[in-house]
């Protein structure tokens, strides 16, 4: 994934996200994007955010004719095959002045992949500027200082890549610089809630889109692994910014005797509670 | 077209965005004690310091190393410690120095950030020795220290070099199951003596 | 080289079928990652240095063939010798020509990736020329008869009783002996004495001085030091993207590598040869073998500004599980999983997909290449010459043809819901489900999301 800002030698622009407030908002046309894989299988988790969003006042839509971002195709190097599917994303949602979407690797996938396929076209540029991920949008757009709510347990976070390194929603332990995490502040307010010490804060999950499949032993031996570190850590509920991840994480688990809950950030901020299933 | 010109003409073919020679980094790492910073590095990579007050504390100073006083041949290129046991002259075969059990050579200066002492073929003719020799004492002035290698490099010119190196702390491997051992190929030991 | 199309996914499982070794493997490589990241962190303008030192590769690759001109008439005014290969196997050319001109019959070898990359030992060695790997890892996977799985810890998938078990056959050490004091100082001994009796040393090179015209050599152990300080000649071995403008540059590079690499402040030696030992001959091999044309692929390019660190395998959750060997190539890992492809991507087809897309390589590479990009684009290229197999190329056009019309996405969404729990688990959980082999699929909701908003906006 490229870097924000793009840390290219060749590229010195600097990504301007202009801070808007809730009043200008109001006015504003925002799009609700929902990864089809959360679409059809996790229904609850688009709930959440469009509940979370309203909640806090932003009226979202959901334009219908949405499908897929194109990443599966993208990250297999079918690049024909990914176009037509970035143009109808560019359509779908060429009128909405902001564009959210609860998943990091959704987010990247248009902010950083689709200039190969629509460098050019009328409105792509606009798409790149205002497209967010769920936790980027409370944090640098409405400023939200957090969510009130109880929610009296351990919080694993697994800090999904494409959204940690992609996007920069938090500080990564490679680099060197001044902690962070978009995630994290937004669940600290929550009364009762403590936060589990991971011996390896943002490793991979081993989902990879069709890693997970094509590399399956890998996948798993790396999603066990995460698994372990939080089941140490004392993990509850494990969560992350990404469903993807968590379909991973969550299969796995559901192979074996666990307390472990897995929950999408969206639902944790939108006041679910903790589900007796996994 | 021999392989230079093959190379070099191949390499002209293509012309590259040009990135501009950057300058080094504004704010580097400094330290309000450089000698102790560098104690510090030398003894976490395995080595030791020893500050003496003048040339003439250095035999006394080397005398409480246990490798030094065990030592039979002990070739001194510093004028206050004497040379003990076997004899070397440069022009001497290399292979000679392979009884070498312990070398005290003069470093041209300190750095402060990674324990290291740059020391050259000037003041070690048979370079051969700094790494043969069972045990390395290297002798450094105080007040010759810098904060970083960026003072380092300012700081040596190689209009004349034939062979320099930094040297920080013994030699040493972890290539057996990330077990760290002191003493690989190179000294087993190595003591900076600081000359204040 | 062979040129069986290498399956790493079918490698990989291989390796992870021995969990506890892979955990063993894991482990030990990120200790590693662990330790730079302590190291890394005590230098407060880490990401300045890094940027300064992409820039200054960037650069030098941009105006490449006069810094090595330059290079060339700067060492040749020292009386060093350089030679030009275009290709490895001139390069092993000129080696063997050298030490035959020399009467060389034994050679002290340090680690050179490139050595390893041109195949030179089995060269030497069928012109009766015996040739030492005198690093101790290297040594170890030498009389192994192994290739090294990493490229600064050659022998880090093998275990000390397996090193315990090598020494016992190759150096007389006692049967069951495990302790890493012991194997290396019996290593020490036996490494002396071919010290003693080698006719030349050849080295690899970290840093080739277009300014001065001299190479720079960074060891922990000291064999390469030793290794040409003994006899009367010293080979050094260069790939061209090693090249930097000025010793200034060095800072930058000695600051950044040891921490990356290992987590140490800088390598106990980083040795600056401008000359050879008196009475000697330094001559220094410039190797092209392909970097030319990495070079013109824009998308590819920056992977020459590589220093060899290693960082990038230790932190790779996919190389900590699969080790070395999965990837066979001479360098492995991220890096490897773009230089092997971008050379031969109808072997190596499947190492860009070695690879979860997480990123963590690009954030810890010294010169900020953009590996995780590399890889993705490489896969582009890799399934555009259709190396990619069908099976995989057909479904990303399934997937794209549905996804193009909504009513379609639509459809196969309720149709996969309604038919995935009414089928008998045999027939979902079988060989043909990769996913379910050690994972359930997701729940299947009876509403999917935008029939539970359709619902809600009728209301």
């Amino acid at each position: 994934m490229l870097r924000e800002p793009p840390a290219s030698v060749y590229n010195q622009t600097a990504r301007f996200v202009p801070a808007i407030t809730l009043l200008q908002v109001d006015k504003m046309r925002i799009g609700l994007f929902v990864p089809c894989y959360v679409d059809q299988f996790y229904p609850d988790v688009g709930m959440a955010t469009l509940e979370l969003l309203e909640s806090l006042g932003v009226t979202v839509e959901f334009p219908t004719a949405q499908t897929c971002c194109g990443q599966p195709m993208a990250n297999t190097g079918c690049q024909s095959e990914t176009r037509p599917v970035a143009e109808k994303f560019l359509r779908v949602f060429r009128d909405f002045e902001r564009v959210v979407c609860p998943s990091g690797s959704c987010v990247a996938m248009v902010r950083h992949h689709y200039g190969q396929y629509l460098e050019g076209q009328p409105g792509y540029r606009e798409l790149v500027a205002k497209t967010f991920e769920l936790c980027e949008f409370l944090v640098d757009v409405l400023h939200v200082p957090g969510i009130k709510g109880s929610f009296p347990y351990r919080v694993g976070i697994h800090q999904s890549c494409h959204g940690l390194r992609g996007l920069r929603l938090a500080s990564s332990s490679e680099r060197v610089g001044p902690t962070f995490s978009k995630v994290r502040q937004l669940l600290e307010p929550l009364e009762g809630i403590t936060f589990s010490q991971l011996e390896r804060p943002d490793e991979c999950c081993g989902f990879g889109g069709t890693f997970s499949i094509n590399e399956e032993a890998v996948s798993c031996h790396m999603g066990h692994d995460r698994l372990a570190d939080h089941e140490r850590a004392g993990t509850q509920v494990l969560t992350a910014p990404d469903m993807s991840c968590l379909m991973h994480l969550s299969g796995i688990l559901r192979r074996r005797r666990t307390n472990m809950h897995v929950m999408h950030i969206a639902q944790i901020l939108a006041g679910r509670s903790v589900p007796n299933g996994k | 077209m021999n392989s230079k010109q093959e190379i070099l003409t191949a390499l002209r073919r293509t012309r590259l965005p040009d990135v501009a020679l950057p300058s080094v980094p504004d704010e580097l790492t400094t330290y309000a004690d450089p000698l102790a910073q560098f104690r510090q590095v030398v003894a976490a990579v395995g080595g030791q310091t020893f500050d003496v007050q003048g040339p003439a504390e250095l035999a006394a100073a080397l005398r409480q190393l246990d490798a030094y006083r065990a030592a039979a041949n002990v070739w001194s290129l510093v004028p206050e410690v004497p040379s003990q046991g076997q004899r070397w002259q440069s022009a001497d075969d290399p292979h000679a120095l392979e009884t070498l059990d312990f070398l005290v050579a003069p470093g041209q200066f300190a750095v402060a950030e990674n324990g290291a002492v740059w020391i050259t073929d000037d003041q070690v003719p048979d370079r051969a020795a700094l790494f043969i020799t069972q045990h390395l004492a290297l002798v450094v002035p105080a007040r010759e220290i810098v904060q970083n290698m960026h003072e380092a490099y300012q700081r040596i010119s190689f209009d004349k070099a034939r062979f320099g190196v930094f040297i920080s702390g013994p030699s040493k491997t972890a290539d057996i199951e990330q077990s760290l051992v002191i003493g690989a190929h190179g000294a087993r030991s190595a003591t900076v003596l600081l000359v204040h | 080289m062979a040129h069986t199309r290498v399956d790493h996914a079918a490698n990989a499982a291989a390796f992870i079928k021995n969990g506890e070794r892979t955990h063993w493997h894991d482990q030990a490589l990120w200790f590693v990652r662990a330790k730079r990241d302590r190291a890394v962190l005590t230098v407060s303008e880490w990401e300045q240095l890094r940027e300064t030192a992409a820039q200054i590769k960037r650069h030098t690759l941009a105006h490449l063939a006069d810094y090595l001109e330059q290079f060339e008439e700067q060492a040749t005014r020292r009386g060093i010798h350089v030679h030009w290969a275009s290709t490895a196997d001139e390069h092993n050319a000129i080696v063997l020509q050298i030490l035959r001109e020399h009467g060389a019959q034994k050679v002290a070898k340090s680690k050179s990736m490139l050595t390893e990359e041109c195949e030179l030992n089995p060269v030497l060695e069928r012109h009766g020329i015996e040739v030492v790997d005198t690093d101790l890892g290297e040594r170890i996977v030498q009389l192994r008869e192994e290739p090294p799985s990493h490229i600064v810890l050659p022998a880090i998938h093998i275990k000390k009783e397996e090193v315990g078990q090598t020494f016992h056959e190759h150096l007389g050490t006692a049967a069951g002996a495990t302790d890493p004091k012991y194997l290396t100082e019996a290593a020490r001994g036996h490494l002396r004495s071919k010290f003693m009796a080698a006719d030349a040393g050849i080295t690899g090179v970290n840093f080739a001085i277009a300014e001065t015209g001299g190479v720079v050599v960074c060891t922990n152990e000291g064999n390469a030091d030793i290794g040409v300080a003994l006899p009367k000649l010293h080979i050094a071995c260069v790939g061209i993207e090693k090249l930097i403008p000025r010793a200034a540059d060095l800072a930058v590079f000695t600051r950044l590598l040891a921490r990356n690499a290992t987590g140490q402040p800088v390598t106990t030696y980083t040795s600056h040869f401008h000359g050879p030992v008196p009475g000697g001959e330094l001559h220094i091999v410039l190797v092209d073998n392909g970097r030319h044309e990495l070079r013109e692929r824009a998308l590819f390019r920056e992977s020459l500004c590589c220093i060899r660190c290693g960082a990038c395998l230790n932190t790779c959750p996919v190389y900590r599980r699969s080790g070395g060997y999965s990837y066979s190539a001479t360098i492995p890992g991220p890096i490897g999983s773009v230089l092997n492809p971008a050379r031969d991507p109808k072997r190596y087809y499947s190492l860009p997909y070695a690879c979860s897309l997480c990123g963590s390589c690009a954030d810890v590479c010294p010169v900020a290449i953009p590996l995780d990009e590399q890889l993705l684009q490489l896969r582009g290229v890799i399934a555009g010459k259709k190396y990619l197999p069908l099976s995989k190329r057909l479904m990303m056009k399934a997937a794209s043809f549905v996804m193009k019309r909504s009513w379609l996405y639509n459809l196969s969404g309720k149709m996969a819901r309604w038919w995935l729990p009414k089928l008998p688990r045999f027939l979902v959980y079988n060989r043909l489900n990769a996913w379910g082999r050690q994972r359930e699929l997701p729940e299947t909701p009876k509403r999917s999301f935008r029939e539970l908003y359709r619902k809600r906006h009728e209301q």
